[in-house]
């Protein structure tokens, strides 16, 4: 049986109500929009990174269910003040949290909070919309594409019945 | 079905045994209907007696059962063209659903017919399925593509339609009720004006064909679209109708088995309709099954249907507008809508207030509904969609407003 609690854990509720980091960055360096399209979830990201590899800002905007915006929240307020590898690594961690059920690392804090929406499988996207995109800024950060903004969309199906 | 002539809702409702489910450890209240409906026992009896007892092709073998199936199949062609006032049973097609029926008018008559220049012309309300095969259409053949816009209250522009129908509007392509807000859409006097100009007109009756009476001459349509499994037939089954003389100039679609006259490997000659339309073997048991659902239908009575749903929805409306915090869009007269309520909560997403409500075990759709331009027109991402059918009742709709009212508690106390 469903338990709500088990996915709206308060937490979580408390960054979708107020979000950090949301806003855009007038300094951002890297960039990059992530889309759900059959739920309609948007953000974009915007990094401004350090020469030496160190995230020294992070804002996002965007629309989206209390999931994909809390799982926004969270993860600017991880990222912030750490170095891209470190972010990847928390990238590499989440989705083995997600995908494989793997319990969250003890550093990666209140983002442990998601591991209940693996249980609602039809949320799973919206919880790694926020890890996608970031993963897509630094990628295009190493490659000093600055002149297009990487897109990406974590939804495999892009219509369905109406 | 009509015990007293009335609406026998509780004998309905034991006929749809899935509504007797719990979900999540409540009645469930299934209001999903615009995605797919439920099928009563009498349509799966009815597969299940075509495999047990039938099961062979059609159109073949001299074989008892070849014939008894192709005797079954084509009487639900019958029982189609009478269901939608069509002229002879030889223009009903039968396809995979709406969404194939629109592609094949696009494509045997679109690709044949249209060239530079010419417009097609459909409205802001579309479903993607009444849009995607007109821009294909557009991209190969160089026709223009319009569109009638949508008011802010989801009906359409007529005056802007009336100025948007000219010479050069070769097609009309346009929904009869709106599957995202439930805009029945006044496609008689908008055909009457194409039709004025010599164009041809196509009806979206994916969402009208299971809630209304319809027929293609009141509605001066030359083709017409619907799916069976939205109208308690099963998945996979869907219905293109068109003129005669349309189809006849019309070359096939799909090349194949049983579309054919004659084949020598240099050249082939074309069935008569409607089977140049059909190519390879159909899915026959669904068919089958889905001249039992248009039995079903047609015994409660299509306008008993269309009765209930207009107060059901009526009730909704109602419901729903006190909760604070609701936004209800599209037409808000219920009988210029179908049994569909498209709503937003302020600071709720839809998918946040579909997955409370499942947990309520009322289901619902949340999304965009694949009408993304009716999303954007109203600047939104998504909407909370409950969609009604002859199965449901006044209590269900009291549960969907707590449920809401749960939604908007859950996550209440903050602006979006």
């Amino acid at each position: 049986m469903v338990n709500l609690d088990d996915l709206y854990r308060e937490i979580l509720l408390d960054h979708y109500r107020r979000p950090r980091n949301r806003g855009p960055l007038e300094t951002a360096n890297a960039s990059a929009e992530g889309s759900n399209p059959l739920c309609g979830d948007e953000i974009t990201l915007e990094l401004q990174l350090d020469d030496d590899g160190r995230i020294a800002d992070v804002a996002f905007t965007g629309d989206g269910c209390s999931i994909s915006q809390a799982s926004s929240s969270l993860m600017t307020e991880y990222v912030r003040g750490r170095k891209s590898d470190e972010a990847t690594s928390a990238i590499d961690a989440f989705q083995a949290m997600m995908i494989e059920g793997e319990e969250a690392p003890e550093e990666l804090g209140d983002i442990g909070a998601l591991a209940g929406v693996r249980k609602f499988p039809m949320r799973v996207k919206c919880a790694s919309l926020a890890w996608k995109t970031l993963e897509l800024a630094l990628a295009q950060h190493d490659r000093h594409d600055d002149a297009t903004r990487a897109t990406v969309t974590t939804d495999e199906r892009s219509t369905s019945n109406g | 079905m009509n015990s007293d002539g009335g609406f026998d809702i509780e004998r309905i409702r034991r006929d749809f045994p899935v509504l007797k489910r719990e979900v999540n450890g409540r009645p469930l209240v299934y209001l999903d209907n615009a995605a797919t409906s439920h099928r009563p026992v009498q349509v799966m009896a009815e597969i299940t007696r075509f495999y047990r007892d039938i099961n062979s092709n059609i159109h073949r073998g001299v074989h008892t059962l070849s014939v008894e199936a192709t005797e079954r199949f084509e009487a639900v062609r019958e029982r189609m063209r009478d269901f939608i006032g069509a002229p002879h049973a030889s223009e009903i097609i039968f396809t995979r659903n709406t969404t194939e029926s629109i592609n094949l008018v696009a494509h045997a008559w679109g690709r044949t017919f249209l060239e530079a220049g010419d417009e097609v012309l459909i409205s802001e309300i579309e479903h993607h399925s009444n849009i995607v095969p007109w821009q294909m259409l557009r991209d190969a053949r160089g026709i223009a593509l319009r569109h009638i816009p949508m008011l802010p209250d989801g009906t359409l522009d007529l005056d802007e339609a009336r100025r948007l129908i000219g010479p050069r509007t070769k097609l009309l392509s346009i929904t009869l009720m709106s599957n995202a807000l439930g805009t029945i859409v006044p496609v008689a006097e908008l055909a009457e004006l194409a039709r004025a100009q010599g164009a041809r007109v196509l009806v979206d009756a994916a969402q009208a064909a299971p809630h209304m009476p319809i027929d293609v001459g009141d509605l001066g349509a030359d083709f017409l679209a619907c799916s069976a499994h939205k109208m308690l037939g099963p998945t996979g089954v869907g219905v293109l109708w068109g003129r005669r003389e349309l189809l006849e100039e019309m070359p096939p679609f799909l090349g194949g088995g049983d579309m054919i006259a004659s084949v020598s490997l240099e050249e082939s000659t074309w069935n008569e309709l409607p089977h140049k339309f059909e190519a390879g073997t159909p899915n026959i048991a669904g068919v089958v099954g889905f001249g039992a659902a248009l039995d079903y239908l047609e015994a409660v009575g299509m306008d008993a249907i269309r009765s209930h749903e207009v107060d059901l929805t009526s009730y909704a409306l109602d419901r729903l507008i006190d909760v604070p915090g609701v936004t209800l869009y599209g037409p808000l007269d219920p009988e210029l809508r179908g049994g569909v309520v498209s709503f937003g909560l302020e600071g709720v997403h839809p998918h946040d207030i579909g997955q409370v409500l499942d947990g309520e075990g009322v289901a619902i759709r949340a999304g965009h509904h694949c009408a993304q331009p009716v999303m954007r027109r109203l600047d939104i991402a998504a909407t909370a969609r409950a969609s009604f059918y002859l199965y449901n009742t006044r209590e269900e709709v009291d549960v969907l407003e707590a449920a809401v009212r749960e939604a908007a508690d859950f996550f209440g106390g903050f602006g979006g």
